[in-house]
């Protein structure tokens, strides 16, 4: 199964297309509904686009003072020192290749190489493989792990999978009650334990009941945590390997849930958590403030994983699969 | 792994000495290794751009470029500039009023809950009387957070039912506050993106509702290159007081704390560590200053032994280290707490001086080295762990059969491990290298 933009289901009644009908806050208060356009991205004014544009106005000869420019809007963006010099290290082999002359043209090869970086590494396609597939959602506090595992959970049951949610964040106050409250909304089942328990046997039991009750899929939160506490990482791997005993070959999916106004410790997110628990994919989360979150580019080139998702907003159906060609043209928006 | 700002400073030093006198070539690629190091501490690039330039100019107008050892003096410069840019920085709380109000606002999953949590426990740690109020209405379960953890410290919190606007469960709760005789009201919010322009109205509402005396923003010490832009926002439409820098036991370098400070001038509060209660520290500008530069903090260091080190069993090593009765059944007991203690090259980067060290002893482990070490002794007898002088050849064929490696392995490690007891036994008596003491020269470094 393959994911493209644009084709989030809006349930079989096609008169009700407005997808507030299930709310990112379940609550009476919903927040009030931004407005966004193209893979769910919104331009902003002051954002990395427009720097550039005005660095390489479309007529005037690229120079060397305008890559220098180029690259402090990448490095502005998060990407990160070392990306961006192979970046525009790249960009700009291409665009003498190519016989290149203005800024547009420097343009133009920059957003290629960009792209095409991100597609190489696979970003955006989505497979679930055999069920039950198992997805294990991991990454430091408060970069919204639980909120986009709702969100996948609301895009799966919308194409007609069939799914547990394993509430494995048995830590931090009252997560196994905001994951309750996804499940009662979305009507998916939650398998949960008392606060404290052994996350490991929250996993464990959710694989079982995926099994005996045929489910597609396990989505299992688990508690944030910092990359450095290496207690905390054993207690991830053990999850891992808990799923991996009961059912080989799973998880299918972990998933490194990444804020995209992280700087570039994102990068040491991604090496520890792809060291403890093997990282598969990138769920790049809060794009909808004025952050490009350049430091998933850097993350997805060093690890050589794809950017899977993007959350674009607090709506329920704001998990966009991400896509290589509209977040490019996202970053050079104006 | 990055190269923190000390280790390219150190480079810089070392290519510079013996140099009589440096050029002004020598100081660009200087002020471009301090560039890129506070690049990648997440400094935002405008900040940066302005803080060479005040090093350049501080360079070129000492008597660096004539004087000795230029290297130290830049670093000198750099950190002299980093404490002058966050010092003074430190914020006191004013809470005379009674009830004074005290909001949290911030980025959605910048900690503000946990942090109100840690406030209420500071506040009254302090001798006053705490009231928290909830009035995130936007994230499942965010109230039943707070209750869960007003339940756990022991502070009353205030809550209305679900679907009550925040705006009034804040007057309600500025009410009880007034009726229950507290001194201070911690006002939790929903964390709000700073372009979200009706959810930043409702907090300009609210805190026309409750004037607050104190609005602390909450950041997250990993945030990057937005932190300027957010700081900027939040600072706009309200009247922030203060800066709390949260997630601060993590490995982030904290640059968005230089970068704000620079950018608004707000000063920083409190910064967070950890996730239990008692986990907000008072601000430091030089400590802060030593991380971004990288140079080691010893007092996390100390820290991180105590809170992953089996104290009795430590005391107990060291005790037969001083008796030199250091044994390898001791040495594989110190490699687990050691491992217990995350990555090594972390750990060794907060040793002021160990930085270049740190590189070397993660590699050691990420390459099974330490495991191979742990086999090897795993391989032996409790005999032979404690009186290694046993192990001739034919055990040593055996060590070497069973650990899975080859008997030079099993000569180096006894050889090194002869020489660590050497070691010992000229501190004994002395000033003793505790924990991992010897584990450099074990590792053949």
């Amino acid at each position: 199964m393959f994911w493209r933009r644009r084709d989030v289901p809006t349930g079989p009644d096609e008169v009700d297309v407005q997808p507030t009908a299930v709310k990112a806050e379940p609550t009476a208060v919903p927040r009030p509904r931004r407005e966004r356009s193209g893979m769910g991205l919104r331009a902003h004014s002051s954002g990395l686009g427009a720097r550039l544009r005005s660095i390489m106005g479309a007529g005037s000869p690229a120079t060397a003072a305008t890559w220098d420019d180029v690259e402090e809007a990448l490095i502005g963006a998060d990407v990160g020192t070392t990306t961006t010099l192979e970046l525009v290290d790249a960009a700009r082999a291409r665009f003498r290749a190519d016989g290149g002359r203005s800024g547009e043209d420097a343009r133009r090869a920059l957003t290629t190489e960009i792209r095409d970086r991100l597609v190489r590494v696979g970003s955006g396609r989505f497979e679930l493989g055999d069920a039950p597939s198992v997805i294990l959602l991991v990454g430091v506090n408060g970069t919204g792990k639980t909120t986009s595992l709702a969100k996948l959970a609301y895009r799966l049951t919308a194409e007609g999978h069939t799914l547990a949610l394993a509430a494995a964040d048995t830590f931090r106050a009252a997560a196994v009650e905001q994951l309750r409250i996804w499940g009662e909304q979305l009507s998916v089942p939650v398998i949960a334990q008392r606060a404290g328990a052994d996350p490991g046997a929250v996993a464990f039991d959710a694989v079982v009941a995926a099994q005996a009750r045929n489910l597609d899929v396990v989505l299992v939160d688990t508690a944030g945590r910092l990359q450095n506490k290496q207690q905390l990482m054993d207690e991830l791997a053990k999850i891992r390997r808990v799923i991996e005993r009961r059912l080989p070959g799973q998880p299918r999916h972990v998933l490194l849930v990444l804020d995209a106004t992280t700087g570039q410790n994102g990068l040491m997110q991604a090496e520890a958590f792809s060291r403890e628990v093997g990282v598969t994919g990138i769920i790049l989360t809060k794009l909808d403030g004025t952050a490009k979150g350049g430091v998933a580019l850097a993350v997805a080139e060093r690890l050589g994983v794809p950017i899977l998702f993007a959350g674009v907003g607090e709506e329920i159906d704001a998990l966009a699969p991400f896509d290589p060609e509209a977040f490019v043209e996202w970053l050079f928006a104006e | 792994m990055f190269e923190s700002l000390s280790a390219r400073l150190q480079g810089i030093s070392e290519r510079l000495r013996g140099k009589a006198r440096i050029t002004e070539a020598d100081l660009e690629v200087a002020l471009r290794e301090i560039r890129l190091a506070l690049l990648e501490a997440d400094v935002n690039f405008r900040v940066v751009k302005d803080f060479v330039a005040r090093v350049r100019e501080r360079a070129v107008g000492s008597d660096l470029l004539t004087g000795l050892n230029p290297g130290q003096q830049i670093v000198k410069i750099v950190h002299e500039e980093l404490v002058t840019v966050l010092g003074g920085a430190r914020h006191h709380l004013s809470l005379a009023a009674k009830p004074s109000v005290l909001m949290m606002v911030g980025l959605q999953g910048s900690g503000k809950t946990t942090t109100a949590a840690k406030l209420a426990v500071r506040l009254r740690r302090d001798g006053k009387k705490p009231l928290l109020v909830a009035a995130d209405v936007y994230r499942p379960a965010a109230v039943d957070q707070l209750v869960q953890l007003g339940d756990q410290i022991g502070v009353e919190v205030h809550t209305r039912p679900v679907g009550t606007p925040a705006l009034e469960v804040a007057r309600s709760g500025l009410e009880e506050a007034r009726q229950r005789g507290v001194d201070v009201m911690i006002l939790d919010t929903a964390g709000r993106l700073h372009v979200d322009e009706a959810m930043m109205d409702e907090l300009v509402r609210i805190v026309g509702a409750v004037t607050p005396a104190e609005t602390l923003l909450i950041v997250d010490a990993m945030t990057g290159q937005e932190a300027v832009r957010v700081a900027d926002a939040f600072h706009a439409k309200l009247p922030i007081t203060g800066l709390v820098l949260t997630k601060m036991d993590g490995d982030a370098r904290g640059g968005a704390a230089l970068s704000i400070r620079a950018a608004t001038g707000l000063p920083i509060a409190f910064l967070g560590t950890g996730e239990r209660t008692d986990g907000l520290e008072a601000f430091h500008p030089d400590r802060l200053a030593q991380r971004i530069l990288g140079m080691g903090d010893i007092l996390s260091f100390v820290e991180r032994v105590q809170e992953n080190v089996d104290q009795a069993e430590a005391e107990q090593v060291a005790q037969r280290m001083m008796e030199n009765r250091f044994t390898l059944e001791d040495f594989r007991s110190q490699l687990n707490q050691i491992k217990k203690m995350g990555p090594i090259g972390q750990l060794l980067g907060m040793i002021p001086g160990a930085g270049q060290m740190a590189g070397a002893a993660q590699e050691a482990v990420d390459s099974g080295q330490m495991k191979r070490i742990e086999a090897i002794i795993d391989s032996m007898t409790p005999e032979e762990r404690r009186r290694p002088e046993i192990i001739k050849a034919s055990r040593r064929r055996r060590i070497a059969l069973g650990s899975g490696s080859s008997t030079a392995d099993v000569n180096r490690l006894l050889k090194q491990f002869v020489e660590m007891q050497r070691m010992m036994k000229q501190f004994s008596g002395g000033k003793m290298p505790r924990m991992g003491g010897g584990l450099g020269a074990l590792l053949g470094r």
